[in-house]
């Protein structure tokens, strides 16, 4: 018989070539300093009133700069902007602290500018340069930042901002977790397989759902049986629903509903109906020009712009202007 | 001690070392204590760790990618492989998307071990061996279980690294009993152990020294035994000696132990469960062939079960599979 190797070799402890799993851009990524613009953002202890209204400024103009650019060749891939929606990410982040987490979707830049202020690092990754939030790699839709993700799937994001809701209730912290979603992401079982579990577990998550009436080319009417509302508490949840474009409004149904939420006693919902003004991506819009007209009448910074003196709203206007201007030519010049 | 017992034993130390693990999956809680009884136990010693879901799958993984995304070190249980076709978004759009797409600002260590392959009779939908589906893709390791390998080796090194993880279990694999190496021998066969980078295992196995070796098989899983069986009774028979080397993780494969051997027996059989076309040992023998052209004394050889659905009646079920049977005629086909 063949067995004549005398003792076989000991346990070999030599070392192997695995594949490298390389991030692609991570040794490129570069940091910028300070990303933040109290033009921008606003200057701590100015009035609410204004305060609101520079954010939802800075949203509206960073989105239009950015169609602006797109329409330029300047940028890359593709963009969904949220101009009509601004009121929704101002009004709901107002809210929270740096314990909160948010995930949102594929509309995020409203609600990244409004979580971290960081115009330079949004634009810088759209445009795919190393100083980009990620570093040019996420672009648009993939987006990081302390307390915040986006991703680019609907539905998908939801299970995972109740796994970070997990986390903070097994943490024993105050934070809460809270995730964005569409009247299109209705469509998608993740949802409701999340809303179930979310539930069972009385996990410290926020549904807050933008009802804008059009899942792409869509409208709910043709994508959406039953009521939305209904989608919630039929798991137990309580849903606060408001028909609004205007930020105090919102804002006041979202400060309830995070109060609840921090209450933890589970997850809790928060649906506003608005409106997106815009086209889903780029030069994308076949709704009747009547509707998109009309709604223009609420659009959020004219309702809450109307709140401010006419002097004091211009020379928000024209600080964001200028700031914005700033933020291009540097991204520009990177 | 039977593997079932081997890999919960694992499970259990890796919950008493770090706070942070945590186990989600169907069933889980006992007395049931798992579909296969793996997790037994573990949740009356680690409540609140050890958890029974609501049939979501994908919700299940999804909230495990929120977890790791946070600090945790979640463990789901897919109660059969086949359900992984639910986890399928959340795996390749989510968990291994998240460190390369935010360029490496987190990590998202999730393990997702599931319960895979037929030979139980549970039909086309409770059997297969689907982990083809997850080869390559980027960024995920996909791991299989075999009794050459121990359990609390692999599982520490999975939880000392930050990529997420498919733990593919054969089930058939559950009551036998674990055959590690040991003083460089396997019962009668030599046994070398080769480490990666990572410290996951590769076992070659060879009843005589390789250079007496006139092939080698490549194996994972409950594959990985029946041709160390069947190894062994053609070398004790007929004198027939091949190497088996045993790959803990397959995706990607540590090609060292594998070129170490094809090196010298220059002749290769990928032996895998998997339904043919599109798998694994067709990534290998393309790698093998443009790697050793010229060296090799015949085609790379694969083998795998017939491209159909899996039945559930005994006999056509080990028609169409990898059985002994067949692992030995693929054998004896590399070996003439």
């Amino acid at each position: 018989m063949g067995y004549n190797e005398k003792g076989g070799a000991a346990v070999s402890t030599q070392v192997g070539e695995l594949s490298p799993y390389v991030i692609p851009g991570k040794d490129l990524a570069v940091t910028v300093g300070d990303r933040t613009d109290a033009r921008l953002v606003g200057a701590p202890g100015e009035p609410r009133t204004e305060r609101l209204y520079r954010r939802m400024r800075f949203i509206r103009r960073f989105e239009e700069n950015l169609l602006d650019m797109f329409d330029q060749g300047l940028l890359n891939g593709t963009t969904h902007a949220c101009i009509g929606q601004e009121a929704d990410a101002v009004a709901v982040i107002e809210h929270l602290t740096a314990d909160d987490h948010v995930f949102s979707n594929h509309r995020c830049h409203g609600h990244f500018l409004a979580r971290t202020g960081d115009a330079l690092g949004l634009l810088a990754e759209i445009m795919g340069k190393p100083e980009g939030v990620c570093g040019g790699i996420g672009g648009s839709q993939h987006l990081c930042a302390p307390g915040f993700m986006s991703n680019g799937i609907q539905g998908g994001i939801v299970p995972n901002a109740a796994g970070i809701a997990f986390a903070k209730q097994l943490d024993g912290g105050a934070g809460v977790s809270l995730v964005f979603i569409g009247d299109g992401t209705l469509g998608e079982g993740a949802t409701y397989e999340t809303l179930n579990l979310a539930s069972l577990w009385q996990l410290p998550l926020v549904v807050v759902l933008e009802d804008n009436g059009w899942a792409q080319s869509t409208p709910s009417r043709a994508g959406l049986a039953g009521d939305m509302r209904d989608r919630f508490t039929a798991f137990g949840i309580p849903a606060f629903e408001i028909d609004s474009t205007d930020v105090e409004e919102i804002g006041s149904v979202a400060g309830r509903a995070l109060a609840k939420a921090r209450t933890r006693q589970g997850p809790v919902a928060v649906i506003i109906h608005t409106y997106r003004l815009c086209h889903h991506s780029k030069n994308d819009d076949n709704r009747p020009a009547d509707e998109v007209a009309s709604r223009w009448e609420l659009d959020p910074l004219e309702l809450h712009g109307r709140r401010l003196e006419p002097a004091i709203r211009s020379a928000i206007d024209a600080e964001v202007e200028s700031a914005l201007r700033d933020v291009i030519d540097r991204a520009l010049s990177l | 001690m039977i593997a079932a017992r081997a890999i919960g034993d694992a499970l259990r130390a890796a919950l008493d070392e770090d706070s942070r693990v945590i186990l989600l999956g169907e069933d889980l809680v006992d007395p049931y204590g798992g579909a296969f009884k793996v997790t037994r136990g573990l949740s009356t010693d680690f409540p609140g760790r050890v958890r029974s879901t609501p049939i979501s799958e994908g919700t299940v993984v999804g909230v495990c990618a929120g977890l790791a995304l946070s600090g945790y070190r979640p463990i789901a249980e897919i109660m059969f492989g086949d359900f992984l076709t639910l986890c399928f978004d959340q795996i390749v759009n989510h968990i291994a998307k998240y460190e390369a797409m935010y360029n490496g600002k987190v990590t998202c260590p999730v393990i997702i071990r599931t319960p895979s392959g037929g030979g139980r009779g549970y039909g086309p939908t409770h059997s297969q061996s689907l982990e083809k589906h997850f080869l390559g893709v980027p960024h995920l390791r996909v791991v299989a279980s075999s009794l050459v390998h121990d359990p609390a080796v692999v599982l520490r090194a999975l939880l000392a690294q930050d990529s997420p993880v498919l733990l593919i279990e054969h089930k058939l694999l559950y009551p036998l009993h674990l055959t590690l190496p040991a003083g460089g021998r396997i019962e009668h066969d030599i046994a070398e152990q080769h480490l990666s980078a990572d410290g996951l295992p590769t076992v070659s196995i060879r009843p005589v020294p390789r250079e007496d070796c006139s092939f080698t098989v490549l194996a994972y899983g409950y594959q990985a035994e029946l041709a160390r069986r069947v190894l062994a009774r053609l070398a004790v028979e007929e004198e027939i000696f091949g190497e088996l080397v045993v790959a803990s993780q397959i995706s990607p494969l540590d090609w060292a132990p594998v070129d170490a051997s094809v090196s010298v027996t220059r002749r290769l059989l990928v032996i895998e469960e998997s339904v043919e076309g599109f798998t694994w040992g067709s990534e290998v023998a393309a790698r093998i062939s443009s790697r050793f052209f010229g060296e090799l004394r015949q085609p790379v050889v694969t083998a795998a079960s017939d491209p159909t659905v899996i039945p559930s009646s005994k006999t056509l079920e080990a028609r169409m599979l990898m059985t002994s049977d067949r692992v030995e005629r693929a054998i004896r086909q590399v070996a003439a």
